[in-house]
């Protein structure tokens, strides 16, 4: 049997990864691996918590799977419309360094 | 310990190096790709011991094989030259990497500290948790609409991907 305390300890581990990446990476690409480190994180604390709580009062309980596979899903989705953007912005920019995307800053 | 507490640390402490690796990796954005590989394929293999299965195999297709292919894909593409961290603001991310570094700290440090209501053994599953025959039960009948509603935002998110990628909409 796993640790689960330490499984959900992964997975803050893991969030505070994929925030640290996005904090301080300026390469749009590796933003968007960050990003998707996060989900994953959050994805491993759903798994987790579904495996503690697997059944309620006999019944078994897979509401913490579903939704990982609907986080999947919204991903693939994020990453096909992240990378699309991405790709546009190099064409008009030469460059996927977001300090040079400035015209939104104030 | 048994053998599943040790795979699951060995493929714990291989997705959180592996998922420095692709966050410090400033040189080489392929490099940085393959990492989040290993973090995916991990992390797939930690599903299969809390006993997700078909989750697991979700995750090692979907992320492992697709979402990855993608970046890579369009590393590849677009041949970027090396980036460093900004040059101009050296200070500031040394200040994020002490913060992250003092919240993983605690966090190992709270996981050491073991929490009761965690670290309590988990009852055992029951017949066929986690197999495609309950996830599948249960996505088609309780929550129907939010299949619906996954379709729908694939289908927008298809055509967004082509109209932003396209290089002219005639």
């Amino acid at each position: 049997m796993l640790p689960m305390d330490h499984v959900i300890a992964l997975s803050a581990i893991l969030f505070t990864i994929g925030v640290l990446g996005v904090a301080t990476r300026r390469n749009l690409i590796v933003m968007l691996m960050s990003i998707e480190l996060m989900l994953n994180a959050v994805n491993l604390a759903f798994v987790g918590f579904n495996r503690i709580w697997s059944q309620v009062e006999g019944m078994p309980v897979i509401d913490g799977q579903i939704f990982v596979l609907m986080v999947i899903a919204v991903a693939a989705a994020e990453v096909a419309v992240g990378l699309g953007i991405l790709l546009s912005l190099f064409r008009n920019r030469d460059s996927v360094n977001v300090e040079e995307v400035n015209l939104l800053k104030w | 310990m048994t053998v599943e507490t040790i795979l699951f640390y060995v493929f714990g402490i291989l997705a959180v190096v592996s998922a420095l690796g692709m966050v410090l990796n400033t040189r080489n954005t392929v490099a940085s790709a393959m990492s989040l590989v290993v973090t995916m394929v991990s992390l797939g293999a930690i599903y299969l011991l809390l006993e997700a299965y078909l989750v697991a195999v979700i995750q090692i297709m979907v992320y492992g094989g697709a979402i990855v292919v993608l970046f890579l894909f369009v590393v590849m593409l677009l041949n970027l030259s090396t980036d460093e961290f900004p040059p101009g603001r050296q200070r500031l991310i040394k200040f994020a990497f002490v913060i992250a570094g003092v919240v993983i700290l605690a966090q190992v440090l709270i996981a050491l500290e073991r929490d009761p209501l965690l670290a309590a053994q988990p009852a055992a599953v029951p017949n066929g948790f986690g197999g495609y025959r309950q996830v599948a039960a249960s996505l088609y009948t309780d929550y129907v609409l939010l299949v619906e509603m996954a379709s729908l935002l694939l289908l927008a998110a298809i055509v967004g991907a082509l109209i932003l990628a396209k290089r002219k909409i005639d």
